[in-house]
């Protein structure tokens, strides 16, 4: 068994990052203009990443699937990012958010990762700001707070309900200043189709040309993955319509690890699914949960005449509405982490309390905060949130409770790296949402953000040119090398087979269909049967996928459905690998809940003696079981216990 | 509902394209109009026909990636909308959609309704953002922003980059798009450093790559999901007039 090395540095925890900072390897001016570095995605860590080092005067090549960098997904990002400058002093600090954060994750995450990410939180803001970025203000001129959940203090910053849009506009313009310098090649409308190595190591990418349908190869002295998070392998789920996973699988089949890929977040505020034929769903930020009550009715008979259309919820008198989170957590109350949030409505709905047409929904009632601020003080930090709740379901939430239910938002699972973001691959680095590394369990809100941004302003920067020191006497590669033709030629096959199938299913006909096997066995909820059905279910659907898929169109053009044929067979396999990690488990943590394991409260049992480890799993061959290897957690900073919401 | 659909076709930039008639039916109401056509394009394939290619990606009304004239509106008949907002409450049972792609010389089609709007990302490309370089910048709170001017600053920076304003007008302008980033950081103390260098650079780029100029008819602001201000032009305008006079 290949042993993993996280090469945390030495040094006690506060020292850390600067220890490796003073002892690092750098690259001389002159000879970062000689190695050349891809990267793969442009949100937020993408993009901030791809701009730092081209700054430093590496040559960078970035790639993005849609058709400017600008519109990468961490642009629908909508309640903040946090930090630990203590503006408000309320009492927060570095140490704090590093604690909540490791405390939200469930003690699942790396503290020496963790730590660092809550040091250069500030940094991040500083930064923005000097981009431009329009953070909300004061009246007195500087910047203001709210609050997120798991937390006690008010270290969210905020750009009205479109932080993301923000902070990627100015990744993108940073970015763009690098494009127009020279030392950053932008290719927009690409989708990287694989990985190629060369001596073990990481050096070039095939990719795809969504337009023409060209197979392009690219080489370079180091790849950087930063392509997102998998969560549309639920087929519903927050994630724009072509978030995919395929970049971090590709690498998986090339030897990189695939770490803790059970751990997805399903955040308590979207929108409901209101047809078969919905193609999405869409958050409502957790900022709303400032000010916001959720609620279901105590009687079960008023629920009941509430889904059928008989009573409205304004009309179900303040003693009988069951405040379930301010009743079952008083300390954080309506503000508890998002894992806790969801389960709690989860059990509402499923005790038969919950409300909407369906049954499978809460409210989240703004009644007493538009009485004690008034309406314009609410529409001023939610209106946009409200209009998009408006649009969509057709109520005003200013004067009826809004209905939310939980939906899949995040993975916290990805691609294993060490301390300085690489993978098990030398050369291969991953960053933001398509790494493992700082949210454990469960990501706490507003981390996000501030994690690609760390990740990609003020950890990689460092870290690559660390690995890349020994290598500036390595010449360019050339891409007509037999690495390159052999990795060409495989997905040239893989097309081939797919069109050739042709049978009469539509893409989304499977799609839909491992969505729902991953939402009802391997989702908010798990046991041991359920994921033992997922994985047989997931099997036969692949089968069923490679004899009946239909993919029409030309393959060398613009293929929509071919674009998606390919990210559902990569779904339909990184699917299986969530149940079975999700099996292997015998415990609770974060939101990872199985239902045999919980306290008598209902909340995540966890079980530290046999599960206080990242589980890496390592790529064995097609229809193999993946070997699982073991990261212990060491938490020596932190003293580990059940997380507790109920008092402060 | 059932509804008659008039959708442009075209396989690609040298094509020449041509309106097909599809019929759709038993649509709900609730619906988004993006999730009518994949329904459409499910049926397509089914049959045998090559589905409609348009671009989408967000589906919350943030990414800007879809476009979409609709009976003569980009992003369709609802204000401060994009197109994946849109619902099919909207429309009536019986009615005819015409749907085309954003039409102006510097986005060329692609194929069917998807157009490419790399300018905009020239036009920026060209200096639309502040030349800082990661690190070594001052603290987040050093300098004091007025309210009022930050909020200002917000607004125009809420531009999605979807390109409707350029479809909207009649001279295929790019003057909204473009005034609201030079206004974001004109307004901002930040952004003051460089305002006359870019926005000359920015202005050239935007005439440079064909976009027309602004005629006042304010179809911009009118269409703009994201209800952008003509006042950014007007900010622009000044802008413009002081770096030339002062350079």
């Amino acid at each position: 068994m290949k042993k993993l090395d996280s090469k945390i540095p030495e040094g006690p925890l506060a020292q850390k990052w600067k220890n490796y900072k003073d002892h690092q390897n750098l690259v001389n001016p002159a000879n970062k203009r000689k190695i050349d570095i891809i990267v793969v995605g442009t949100g937020l860590a993408g993009a901030s990443a791809a701009a730092s080092l081209g700054e430093l005067g590496f040559n960078v090549k970035v790639f993005c699937i849609q058709d400017s960098p600008r519109r990468a997904h961490s642009i629908a990002a909508q309640g903040g990012i946090n930090a630990a400058k203590n503006y408000p002093n309320d009492g927060d600090s570095v140490y704090r958010l590093f604690y909540d954060t490791i405390k939200g994750g469930d003690y699942r995450s790396r503290e020496a990762n963790v730590y660092r990410l809550a040091e250069v939180s500030n940094n991040i803001i500083d930064q923005c700001v000097a981009q431009g970025v329009p953070f909300a203000r004061e009246y007195g001129g500087l910047l203001t707070n709210r609050s997120f959940g798991g937390a006690l203090v008010s270290r969210t910053f905020y750009a009205r309900g479109q932080t993301g849009q923000q902070l990627l506009l100015g990744a993108y313009g940073a970015l763009s200043k690098e494009i127009k310098r020279g030392h950053v090649v932008m290719y927009t409308r690409r989708e990287m189709m694989d990985l190629v190595m060369i001596n073990g190591r990481a050096r070039g990418i095939i990719t795809r040309n969504l337009v023409t349908g060209e197979l392009e190869r690219h080489a370079a002295h180091a790849v950087l993955l930063a392509s997102g998070g998998y969560g549309n392998v639920y087929f519903l789920s927050t994630n724009a319509m072509n978030s995919n996973g395929s970049a971090a699988w590709k690498a998986y089949k090339r030897g990189a690890f695939f770490a803790n890929p059970s751990f997805v977040q399903i955040h308590p505020t979207c929108i409901p699914v209101h047809g078969d034929y919905q193609s999405k769903l869409t958050l409502m930020s957790e900022s709303l949960r400032n000010d916001g009550r959720i609620w279901v009715p105590k009687k079960k008979e008023d629920a009941e005449k509430i889904r059928k259309g008989e009573l409205k919820p304004t009309q179900i008198p303040e003693e009988d509405r069951d405040y379930y989170l301010e009743r079952r957590y008083p300390a954080f109350g309506n503000l508890v982490p998002r894992d806790v949030a969801s389960r709690a409505a989860k059990e509402r709905c499923d005790a038969g309390y919950g409300v909407g047409p369906t049954g499978l929904a809460v409210y989240l009632d703004f009644a007493d905060a538009i009485k004690r601020l008034g309406r314009d003080v609410i529409e001023a930090r939610y209106g946009n949130l409200f209009q998009m709740y408006e649009k969509i379901t057709d109520d005003n939430p200013y004067e009826t409770p809004m209905m939310i239910y939980p939906a899949i938002h995040y993975t916290m699972g990805g691609l294993w790296v060490d301390y300085e973001l690489m993978s098990t691959i030398p050369g291969l680095f991953v960053a933001g949402e398509a790494n493992f590394s700082d949210h454990g369990a469960n990501r706490l809100g507003a981390s996000a953000l501030m994690q690609g941004l760390s990740d990609g302003y003020f950890v990689l920067p460092y870290t690559m040119q660390n690995y890349l020191a020994d290598q500036i006497t390595v010449p360019r590669f050339k891409t007509n090398l037999p690495e390159f033709d052999e990795v060409e030629k495989d997905v040239k096959e893989h097309i081939a087979k797919l069109k050739a199938v042709n049978g009469k299913e539509p893409v989304d006909y499977f799609h839909r269909k491992l969505g729902r096997i991953m939402w009802d066995k391997v989702g908010m909820a798990r046991n041991e049967k359920g994921l033992k059905e997922a994985i047989e279910e997931i099997r036969e659907l692949r089968k069923d996928f490679w004899k009946n898929v239909k993919v029409p169109g030309d393959v060398n053009g613009l293929n929509v459905e071919l674009e998606k044929a390919l990210r559902v067979a990569d779904f339909l396999e990184l699917g299986e690998l969530m149940a079975i990690d999700a099996l292997h488990r015998n415990e609770s943590c974060g939101g990872h809940f199985r239902e045999e394991y919980q306290t008598p409260e209902g909340e995540a049992k966890r079980d530290d003696e046999h599960y206080m480890y990242v589980a890496a799993w390592e790529f064995k061959g097609d229809d193999k079981e993946p070997e699982l290897h073991k990261e212990p957690l060491k938490y020596e900073n932190i003293e580990v216990k059940q997380r507790n919401y109920k008092t402060a | 509902m059932d509804l008659k659909l008039k959708i442009w076709r075209q396989n690609g930039p040298d094509d020449k394209g041509k309106f097909v008639d599809y019929e759709i039916k038993n649509i709900s109401t609730d619906a988004s109009f993006l999730e009518m056509l994949d329904i459409l394009n499910n049926e397509l394939i089914e049959k045998g026909e090559e589905p409609v290619a348009f671009d989408h990606d967000c589906r919350e009304g943030i990414c800007g990636m879809c476009s979409l004239y609709i009976n003569g509106h980009p992003h369709g008949p609802d204000a401060a909308t994009t197109t994946c907002q849109l619902h099919m409450r909207r429309f009536k049972d019986g009615d005819t959609i015409v749907v085309e792609p954003w039409r102006a010389k510097p986005f060329p089609i692609v194929k069917d309704l998807i157009v490419d709007r790399s300018a905009f990302d020239e036009i920026i490309q060209a200096g639309g953002y502040i030349s800082v370089n990661t690190g070594g910048v001052p603290d987040a709170n050093t300098i004091p922003i007025n309210k009022g001017k930050a909020d200002l600053a917000m607004d125009a920076a809420a531009c999605i980059g979807c390109g409707a304003c350029v479809a909207a007008c009649k001279n295929a302008s790019a003057m909204l798009f473009v005034s609201a980033k030079v206004s974001q950081f004109a307004l901002l103390p930040q952004g003051r450093i460089e305002a006359k260098e870019r926005v000359k650079k920015m202005v050239a780029k935007m005439d440079e790559l064909g976009f027309g100029n602004c005629t006042n008819t304010y179809a911009c602001e009118a269409e703009c999901p994201k209800e952008i201000s003509v006042t950014n032009i007007a900010r622009m305008n000044r802008e413009f007039f002081a770096a030339k006079v002062s350079s």
